[in-house]
């Protein structure tokens, strides 16, 4: 498989702390790679280190096949990036922003127009950037992001500061770029819930270290098989089933969610809670819930 | 070269909005308008002393050069320095100019040259007006002596001297405004060093033709001591102009190593 983006061990470190350790990150081309963790895990770092602003080690980061540092200008050519918040000229129109852009890039200024258009900042052309809502920022950074059409684009928590519309949109944009256009994305994320319907690919980081790389159906493989009751007294369920010690007993509002090995545990549960006079409503396999799941890779304890 | 071309006119498109940009050119503008007009002002008086017409030029330019010359120029300089790169700091864009395919080298030189640019603009312009006043002044008091002498060759000699002169304190801004983002440090430092500057130049230290901050009073003093930049004995590269312009080299090949090493943490 060919990948936009490969690292090989990569170590980073500010000073005597290890921000990045052993990282293996291998992004197909043509994916939208899903890059979570929570705050802190090494995921700016990691882009930092991608876009060649941090310096890696030799030999660790691969562009396309590259390697970054002896590669510099020819690996930035290919790629558009969003990092943390978007820098932006506040002193200048968010259409001079672009228009700035174009001319460092060598790029037809019409071009800008049509990226306004894209993020839907046509109306906002001429207001200061300095004005703009952190939303209509977020939209302007993507918009600097994709000026240059590049192959691969590294978007750092894009959706922040967006509203639901606004999220929607810029999902419904990166499907378009890759099913459409063929492009390839790295966006970071610290929750799940935001990328699980767009990435096919997920990393996921913590305290610097990859915990989970793969195609996100793999992810859902990783978490035990959950059975959900619904019973009329799901504390007494609770209660009847904790000493089985099962993994994980989780009670919600309206039922309770535990872990099983095999087929005949769930029927023992349920001729448990029956013979106990529970009235069992409901009980099925169910899907452990990503959320819960990326919980647990980065917080096993 | 083509990203030294694109990054310089970059800067040009940036800061046209900007106080730095305005200055170097509404500075001349208010400063030779004042000094023409204290001139003409003066007329009846400035007659009576029956000045040569190379007198009248002398006198003219050195009016504007002495207010603007001992520190309205050092402090422009400081303030235009600390804009220009500030800009990047200010919108948190240094991390974006490094992730576009651009030479570091190209991005480090346009900001250099785009700030040497601006000193160019002012002192240019500076130029340009006193000239202009000179017609102007002329035009308004007939009985003056501008029309009879061309000040062409003395005002482009001690201006391009006046600008050689300063590159050494344009430097040291420059790293110092690139390093750090705040407001206090390069100001701070600048300002020091130009009350120092003159301190040393005024008692007539031996070696302040080497202190940077020095040098453009030197350079003023000498010219005005001497009338040199009027006679045949004028010379450009005195040992402070000398000293401005290694320093200014010297400090521009630091500036790059501190831009190639710069993170974006």
């Amino acid at each position: 498989m060919e990948f936009a983006i490969e690292t090989v061990g990569l170590t980073y470190n500010f000073g005597t702390q290890t921000v990045v350790k052993d990282l293996s990150l291998q992004v197909p081309k043509g994916s939208i790679y899903g890059f979570l963790g929570p705050n802190g895990a090494g995921k700016t770092t990691t882009i930092k280190i991608l876009l060649n602003l941090l310096k890696s080690p030799t030999d660790q980061v691969f562009i396309f096949g590259k390697e970054i540092n002896a590669n510099r200008i020819a690996s930035l050519k290919r790629m558009g990036a969003l990092v943390e918040q978007p820098a932006i000229y506040s002193h200048l129109t968010g259409k001079e922003n672009l228009v700035n852009r174009c001319m460092l890039l060598s790029i037809n200024k019409g071009k800008a127009d049509e990226m306004l258009a894209l993020v839907g900042l046509t109306e906002a052309a001429s207001k200061k950037a300095g004005k703009y809502s952190l939303g209509m920022k977020q939209r302007l950074g993507i918009a600097l992001a994709l000026l240059a059409d590049p192959e691969l684009l590294l978007l750092d928590e894009p959706t922040n500061g967006l509203d639901p519309n606004g999220i929607i949109e810029i999902r419904n944009l990166m499907i378009e770029l890759t099913t459409k256009h063929h492009k390839t994305i790295l966006v970071s994320s610290h929750l799940l819930a935001e990328i699980e319907r767009t990435a096919t690919h997920v990393g996921i980081i913590n305290k610097g270290q990859l915990l989970f790389q793969g195609p996100i159906g793999e992810l859902q493989n990783l978490g035990k098989p959950v059975v959900r009751i619904e019973t009329n007294n799901n504390n007494q369920a609770v209660a009847l089933l904790e000493p089985f010690k099962l993994d994980t007993i989780r009670k919600e509002e309206q039922a309770i969610f535990v872990s099983y090995n095999d087929r005949e545990q769930i029927a023992h549960m349920n001729s448990l809670l029956v013979n106990a006079g529970i009235s069992v409503y409901s009980i099925g396999k169910e899907k452990q819930d990503l959320e819960h799941l990326f919980l647990d890779i980065t917080n096993p304890n | 070269m083509r990203s030294l071309y694109l990054s310089f006119f970059s800067e040009f498109y940036k800061s046209r909005k900007t106080l730095a940009f305005w200055a170097a050119i509404i500075l001349p503008v208010v400063i030779c308008g004042l000094v023409a007009f204290g001139f003409y002002d003066s007329s009846q008086r400035i007659l009576k002393l029956n000045y040569s017409p190379m007198m009248y030029w002398y006198r003219l330019s050195s009016n504007t050069t002495n207010i603007m010359g001992m520190m309205i120029l050092p402090f422009y300089v400081i303030f235009m320095t600390y804009s220009v790169n500030n800009i990047e700091h200010k919108n948190d864009t240094w991390k974006t100019i490094f992730t576009l395919p651009l030479n570091k080298l190209s991005i480090y030189s346009a900001k250099y040259l785009y700030t040497l640019s601006l000193v160019i603009i002012c002192l240019g312009l500076f130029c340009t007006l006193t000239y202009a006043s000179g017609f102007l002044l002329q035009f308004l008091e007939s009985r003056f002596k501008f029309d009879q002498y061309s000040p062409i060759d003395m005002l482009s000699k001690g201006y391009l001297k006046l600008f050689l002169s300063v590159l050494g304190i344009v430097s040291i801004q420059f790293i110092i405004s690139l390093i750090w983002s705040d407001f206090l440090k390069p100001m701070g430092i600048g300002f020091i060093g130009v009350i120092l500057g003159i301190i040393v130049a005024v008692a007539g230290w031996k070696y302040a033709k080497f202190f940077p901050y020095s040098q453009p009073m030197i350079t003023l003093n000498t010219g005005k001591r001497s009338n040199e930049i009027m006679t045949a004995d004028f010379t450009l590269f005195t040992t402070e102009v000398i000293a401005s312009i290694i320093t200014a080299i010297g400090l521009f090949i630091v500036g790059y190593y501190i831009v190639a090493k710069k993170t974006i943490k």
